[in-house]
């Protein structure tokens, strides 16, 4: 498996390390405690299309989120993350 | 057929030309008692427990494989009880002291060898964290010895003892520790179940968990029809999120997989089951001589069932720092499973939300040594409707009442424990 980073090039996999599940989002701090649970506990866990963080430690040390198949690890999508995507995660 | 002396001797001089099936290949049922989704170890050992101890024998065991083709054959063998917590010691606890007397209770040779675990350590750090679980251990009735630098070396020659970054400081012991054969447990278990009555029943995937008006589980959709039940119970590592997602229930569980190694086969060196905390590493010699071994999970959440390269190379290493000597023993095959890892490292054994669905799931990577405890404690919940006391706390509402089972401190991410 390898990722192409946007701002790299294609890498092995060893410079990056896995930063999970990128769907999850942060709850408000007043949200309820089920939100909460949801949030720090439940996966979706799908077998196929996963949407990840990783972060290229190795390299330029950039957040990405990743679009891959739990399957075939086939890589469909990589981007850099935005800054309203950082705040919702 | 009861395996004897007398039954080998007599079978010896037909030319074991009359042996017959270890167990039976029914067709399913319209309606059982208990319709257990799985039949690997846990499942298959589920049945088991439910007829011996509780007299339910109207159980199907489903498998859309054959028996031995999931994770009971994916593993690495080793059978331990040497934890931390009080809350998961007398579970591990007990399912080692049923694999002591396994082989004579299934009147079935499960091989288990109990060659010890050594978990050898090389900082101070690494030390203090042996000496707290061994007395963890000991406080619970366990057994477990600390051994210093040259108890260790006596025991295993081949260490690298005096590396330099890694030197040999001492090791903890749990001897009753050790190996059992994986086939021959699934194998055993199989054969003591369908004796008692227990269809198993094999090439057969469930496909959906039908409900009843109260929305409780009335049996199971499968790809040789429906088949109804008066309870449900799930016990199918590394696919749990979606057998469970067929009961739209979602769990703190992603499915990760591990690697395993076995070597060509080597003159006897190792006698034990050696750990290289350093480094994460776990070695054994089978029975045939090959040297089985792994490392640790590769990270992100994967159901391909085969290997990725920075895996190998990272347990190649270790291995080069921790038995140097090994360096020209060649790699044979290696395989990976799919295990599903929950977030806080500990398994589900409990009822649902669901009235009628049980769940014995979220094994991580540790869930051969625990197929006879936790099968006896998933067949006493099933029975009674209510846990041993063994198992109560690995009930699925402990992440929302906050009292996760986390032995490693790696918080909620499935892939530090």
């Amino acid at each position: 498996m390898r990722i192409s980073c946007p701002l790299c090039g294609e890498r092995p996999l060893d410079e990056f390390i896995y930063r999970g599940d990128a769907t999850v989002t942060r709850p408000d701090k007043e949200a309820p405690m089920e939100q909460w649970v949801e949030y720090v506990y439940l996966r979706d866990n799908p077998k196929g299309i996963h949407r990840e963080h990783w972060r290229h430690a190795q390299g330029c040390g950039s957040w990405l989120i990743v679009e891959r198949n739990t399957v075939t690890h086939e890589i469909t999508q990589v981007s850099e993350t935005r800054p309203t995507q950082d705040a919702q995660t | 057929m009861k395996y004897s002396i007398t039954s080998l001797v007599k079978q010896a001089l037909q030319g074991h030309k009359g042996w017959p099936e270890a167990f039976r290949h029914p067709a399913p049922k319209k309606h059982y008692d208990v319709v257990i989704i799985g039949g690997g170890g846990h499942g298959l050992a589920t049945a088991y427990y439910l007829a011996k101890n509780h007299g339910i024998t109207n159980v199907a065991v489903v498998e859309k494989g054959w028996i031995g083709s999931g994770n009971v054959g994916r593993n690495t063998t080793i059978v331990r009880s040497n934890y931390l917590l009080n809350s998961e010691i007398p579970l591990l606890e007990w399912s080692l002291k049923l694999w002591e007397g396994l082989s004579e209770d299934l009147n079935y040779n499960v091989m288990f060898s109990q060659r010890g675990v050594l978990d050898i350590f090389h900082t101070d750090g690494q030390r203090d964290e042996a000496v707290r679980r061994g007395n963890a251990m000991i406080v619970n009735g366990v057994d477990a010895e600390m051994l210093d630098r040259q108890q260790v070396l006596e025991m295993m020659p081949m260490v690298d003892e005096n590396n330099g970054r890694f030197p040999v400081l001492g090791g903890l012991l749990q001897p009753r520790a050790g190996n059992a054969r994986h086939d021959a447990v699934v194998w055993g278990y199989a054969r003591g179940a369908d004796q008692m009555g227990v269809d198993i029943i094999q090439n057969c995937e469930v496909t959906g968990i039908s409900r009843g008006p109260n929305g409780e589980a009335t049996g199971v959709e499968t790809s040789r029809g429906r088949i109804g039940a008066g309870k449900v119970a799930v016990a199918v590592a590394g696919h749990t999120s979606q057998v469970m997602d067929m009961a739209g229930i979602k769990l703190p569980v992603e499915s990760h997989k591990l690697q395993a190694f076995v070597s060509e086969a080597v003159k006897p060196c190792i006698n034990t089951v050696a750990t290289f905390g350093v480094g994460h590493l776990y070695v054994s010699q089978s029975d045939k001589g090959g040297l089985v071994f792994g490392g640790m999970v590769d990270g992100y959440n994967s159901f391909a069932q085969r290997g990725n390269l920075p895996i190998v190379e990272d347990v190649a290493e270790a291995m080069m720092m921790f038995l140097p000597t090994l360096g020209r023993v060649r790699l044979l095959r290696h395989w990976a499973g799919v295990v599903d890892m929950t977030m806080d490292g500990s398994p589900l054994i409990c009822k649902t939300p669901i009235e009628g669905l049980y769940l014995s799931g979220g094994w991580n990577y540790t869930g051969f040594k625990a197929i006879p405890g936790a099968a006896w404690c998933f067949a006493h919940t099933v029975a009674n409707d209510a846990p041993h006391d063994f198992n109560a706390p690995f009930h699925l509402d402990r992440f929302a009442q906050g009292r996760p089972v986390d032995a490693t401190g790696g918080g909620p991410f499935p892939n530090h424990h």
